[in-house]
């Protein structure tokens, strides 16, 4: 059996997976959240510090992995999907390649995001929500709306063992929403305690901790 | 015979019916000396000989712009010698500006200050680096004639001092005439803290002048017995009390501020006639220290708890006693504690030590002994760090275009600098420059770009500020601060973040000296409430731990043998003789190694004597090994004398385990995915300018947009293992948290002569350490365990396993 934390949400099954993509077996939909390709890039340019500019391939590498396993027809990009659209336009043909090896033979959708407002010129389709019923896809979670699943706020959750506590990123969801965790390698996160989650999380929600394995806890808050 | 000074300063000698001393006159009369080290105890009137000569420059010859630069390690300090020369300053009537520029200075003042600089101006290594990172530096220093270095021998032991030196390298090509002063306490080698000082290994005149009254030390005499292990000397507070009621001011050291906060806790309670008694350590907020500080100077209270945050000489009070809780682990640190009583250098000081175990009262003797053959550590002087490197040639950029060959020969014009080759220093500019990736490159987005006239300069030139945000070497593991909770809650200090992190709602810790209780937290600021009740959890500050010196452990070694131990309490005799009839002693030359069964495991006892760190190191190492040789090793705690490791099989040869070359292999994979690595890259990359600490406009949320340096550090290890930054990082390391050095040491003394003891039954010295805190799983598939075991623990807990 596949690996991950399956739920069931408005009717649907889905599958939390360890590396912090969603599955939907059903419709054979894979999505990913907050890739933000290109940080490197945007950050040497607009601070002059030059971090390793590996993160765009190491993420594409991961996501590959998924897609190669999962075979999905249609994979979503949930927004923030590159860290700015000059960074988009800025991929190396390495990585490009890469990307566009990922998208043959399937549907690929850019939600936008608040780093990526906009049409760019890579392949797949630009919008900013996507429905399929009953579910709708969107970049950040709208307070009040049900059957939606967002990223934007990079959840991570963390478990106090006895002498240390281990934060990991991690999916929230509840009956309403699912949040999905940062799928980008150079990103870090929001703990679940912050305020934001308090606001759009139901008292029943669960974190869905990623790495190596799936592990569920009720969504830790203040 | 006519005065070496001028007659307005020869008047106030005579008019205060001084003398000066036989050190001031000479620090005059090589007042033209290129480079002059003055290493002298403290309360000597060192700081006043260091600047004699400028007042005497400044009393011919008045004129403006700045003349000396005094740098110290601490800001109290410079504020401090602002107020000791602004006296006789006066009093001479000298027209004389004298100024502090430290992070607390007001920008006004700063901004003041490079247009119309002092003629003396006091600072900070950190402060001075950022003043040579504008492009009028020229300007501000034009005419500087000496700089005067303070505690020098603290500094050379840090970053910080590297980072000095690379600033002074600067400033000398803008000045070549500037001659350099150091003023140092006791140091076991001269030569070698000269040779950190001079410039381009000029000759430094080296003027000593030596303790004249040999201090009163000894052990504090207490009547319960130490306990057998742990740290915290809780038992010996009857005996301080006293101590403290008989005396003045009482300093009370600790090793570590966690220690400090405990005993002062532990103090407070036993503290019936109510004597009044402080708290100061570095992770206490400013407002704190001060507080502490101005009621010493006042004379307001009889004791301080205190760590290395009091190590330095600031004339505080009226100082008659210190006691070194703990073993002092180094004997020249022990050497500049004691100095802080007695503040005089012909009184003699007077201290006393209270070791917090049974090795330790070991340690103490052997430290007492080391004192009274007035016999210092060995210094080491490692080559300069390639971080701070890095970090000066971002300043260098701020500072305008420079040419690579220049700047190369300026760095090596530093001391500890002086074997950097060309290509490493190529490297680090690379890195400064490209950031140095093998694999991609940044054509567009360099941060330095070569001009047509081959000199480096900042692409951006705005990226000036946000380098000159981030100068400094000083690393602090994460902090959060500790506030009282409310509007303008009262800040306490500083807390380290993964301590914050294991706090929950209603849990009480020590700090500041108060127990507290967590109330949650808010903009990354740890919201507290005041408690007065409650076992408090002991919290985590950063800070070393020390590891005891080589001397001390080889005194240590060499008192085992000895057949018989008049100074030593008989209870630790006893302890020490029962050890040489069951098992052996531990010795220099050979290395102990005993094997028992203990509570359904084995457990073997390697009695290293190489200090904390490297004893860690060996327990990572050798469990490492023992997993490979199928001996399923479990976990090991070290201390700074044995490393006990225990699994579920019985060790049958210890040597092979041993092996120098396995062990460096061992050292080479294990290294690049230990914590200790991770740790250094983080300080090395935030020094070398890769990861920025402070932003403008220091946004406060946001906390998703920063990912961490782990982060980084795995991506680099993956895509590009022998980038220069993770070269850095394993250079820093092996001196620093891995030690290796000390296991090479221990390896050549004992050279393949290893006792191993096999016994049915733990031995009296193996006993400690089974009660040793800190102790290591070996790591693995175990942390994935406990974390399945506990989620599924939440849930049920919570109910929610049954949905």
């Amino acid at each position: 059996m596949l690996d991950g934390h399956f739920f069931s949400f408005f009717g649907v099954q889905l599958i939390a997976r360890p590396s912090g993509v969603l599955w939907w077996p059903e419709e054979r939909v894979l999505c990913v959240s907050d890739l933000h390709l290109g940080k490197s890039d945007r950050l040497a340019r607009r601070s002059g510090v030059l971090v390793p500019p590996y993160e765009t391939i190491d993420t594409l590498q991961r996501l590959r992995k998924e897609i190669e396993l999962l075979e999905p027809d249609i994979v979503i990009c949930l927004g923030d999907n590159f860290d700015d659209l000059e960074a988009a336009d800025s991929l190396s043909l390495a990585d490009r390649l890469c990307l566009s090896q990922l998208q043959t033979g399937r549907m690929w959708i850019w939600i936008q995001g608040n780093h990526d407002l906009g049409v760019g010129k890579l392949t797949g389709q630009y919008l900013e929500e996507y429905n399929f019923e009953p579910l709708v896809f969107r970049h950040i979670a709208k307070v009040g709306t049900k059957a939606e699943i967002s990223g934007h706020y990079h959840p991570k959750a963390a478990v106090r063992l006895r002498s240390r506590s281990i934060v990991r990123p991690c999916f929230l969801y509840d009956e309403r929403r699912v949040i999905l965790p940062s799928f980008g390698t150079f990103t870090g996160g929001l703990r679940s305690e912050a305020a934001e989650f308090d606001v759009l999380m139901e008292n029943e929600a669960f974190a869905v901790l990623t790495g190596n394995k799936s592990y569920v806890i009720p969504m830790p808050r203040k | 015979m006519p005065s070496v000074f001028p007659s307005a300063i020869q008047g106030w000698f005579d008019q205060k019916g001084w003398t000066p001393h036989p050190h001031q006159l000479k620090m005059m009369a090589h007042q033209n000396a290129s480079t002059a080290l003055l290493i002298a105890p403290t309360g000597s009137g060192k700081t006043m000989a260091g600047f004699l000569p400028s007042l005497a420059s400044l009393a011919e010859t008045p004129r403006q712009g700045m003349h000396t630069l005094y740098v110290s390690p601490l800001k109290a300090l410079a504020a401090d010698i602002k107020r000791n020369l602004r006296t006789p300053i006066s009093e001479i009537g000298l027209d004389i500006r004298v100024e502090e520029r430290t992070g607390d200075t007001s920008p006004t003042l700063k901004r003041r200050q490079r247009v119309d600089p002092p003629q003396i101006l006091l600072t900070t290594p950190e402060s001075l680096a950022l003043l040579t990172s504008y492009e009028d530096n020229s300007r501000i220093f034009a005419g500087l004639q000496r700089v005067v270095i303070d505690e020098i021998h603290a500094l050379s032991e840090s970053k910080r001092g590297d980072q000095l030196m690379l600033a002074l390298a600067a400033i000398q090509s803008m000045c070549p005439n500037l001659r350099r002063v150091g003023l140092s306490a006791t140091v076991k080698d001269p030569g070698l803290a000269a040779n950190f000082l001079s410039y381009n290994s000029n000759y430094c005149e080296i003027i000593k002048l030596d303790t004249l009254a040999p201090p009163d030390v000894e052990m504090l005499q207490i009547s319960e017995t130490a306990p057998w292990m742990g740290s915290g000397a809780s038992y010996a507070i009857p005996a301080v009390l006293r101590e403290v009621a008989k005396h003045k001011t009482t300093l009370i050291f600790h090793n570590t501020r966690a220690q400090a906060e405990l005993f002062f806790h532990n103090l407070w309670l036993a503290n019936t006639a109510n004597l009044p008694v402080g708290i100061h350590h570095g992770s206490l907020s400013r407002e704190q220290r001060e507080r502490v500080e101005n009621a010493m100077v006042k004379g307001e209270l009889r004791a301080i708890v205190c760590t290395g945050s009091l190590d330095l000489g600031i004339d505080w009070g009226d100082v008659d006693l210190v006691i070194q809780i703990g073993a002092p682990k180094n004997v020249k640190r022990l050497v500049q504690r004691i100095g802080r009583s007695n503040h005089q250098y012909d009184v003699p000081s007077k201290a006393r030590l209270v070791p917090a175990n049974r090795f330790e009262v070991v340690e103490c003797v052997a430290a007492l002994q080391a004192v009274q053959e007035n016999d210092l550590d060995r210094d080491d002087r490692d080559a300069g760090p390639r971080d701070v490197l890095c970090q000066h040639i971002l300043i260098a950029a701020c500072a305008g275009p420079f040419l690579a060959d220049a700047l190369y020969l300026q760095v090596i014009s530093a001391g500890s600098y002086s074997d950097l080759s060309r290509k490493e220093f190529d490297e680090c500019l690379d890195f400064c420059a490209t950031g140095g990736y093998a694999l991609k490159s940044y054509d567009k987005w360099q941060r330095l770009v070569l001009s047509n006239e081959g000199k480096w300069h900042l692409r951006d030139p705005r990226a000036a500020k946000r380098i000159r945000m981030n100068i400094g070497t000083i690393q602090d593991t994460e902090l959060v601060k500790v506030r009282i909770k409310g509007r303008g809650g009262k800040p306490l200090g500083e807390v380290e973040e993964a301590f914050a992190a294991t706090l929950s709602f209603g849990d009480t810790f020590l700090i500041a000296g108060q127990v507290v209780c967590y109330e949650g937290l808010r903009d990354m600021t740890v919201q507290v409430s005041q408690k007065h009740k409650g076992k408090p959890k002991i919290a985590t500050f950063s800070g070393t731990k020390f590891a005891t010196s080589t001397q001390l452990s080889h005194r240590m070694l060499a008192c085992f043998q000895k057949k018989e131990w008049p100074e030593i309490p008989h209870y630790v005799r006893e302890w020490m003789q029962l050890q040489r009839e069951v098992s052996r002693l531990p010795e220099v030359d050979r290395l102990l190694v005993e094997t028992f069964p203990n509570k359904g495991r084995f457990a073997s006892v390697f009695y290293g004597f190489a200090g904390r760190n490297a004893m860690q190191t060996l327990g990572l190492l050798l469990s490492k090994r023992m997993e490979e040789a199928g001996l399923n090793p479990l976990g090991f705690v070290a201390t700074d004398y044995a490393v006990l490791l225990w699994g579920l099989e019985p060790l049958i040869d210890p040597s092979p385990l041993l092996n120098r070359v396995g062990l460096r292999d061992g050292l080479e994979t294990w290294l690049s995915n230990n914590a200790v690595m991770k740790r250094t890259f983080r300080s090395s990359a935030v020094i070398s300018g890769l990861i920025e600490r402070n932003l403008p406009g220091s946004r406060k949320s946001g906390r998703q947009a920063t990912f961490s340096s782990d982060i980084l550090y795995e991506t680099l290890l993956k895509y590009d293992p022998s980038h220069v930054l993770l070269k850095i990082t394993r250079e820093e390391a092996m001196k620093g948290l891995i030690d290796f050095g000390r296991i090479e040491e221990m390896l050549d003394r004992i050279s393949g002569r290893i006792d191993h003891i096999v016994l049915d039954r733990v031995t009296p010295f193996a006993a400690p350490l089974l009660l040793e805190m800190g102790r290591v799983p070996v790591k693995g598939q175990a942390e994935e365990r406990i974390l399945a075991e506990e989620t599924a623990r939440l849930m049920s807990v919570s109910g929610l396993d049954r949905i």
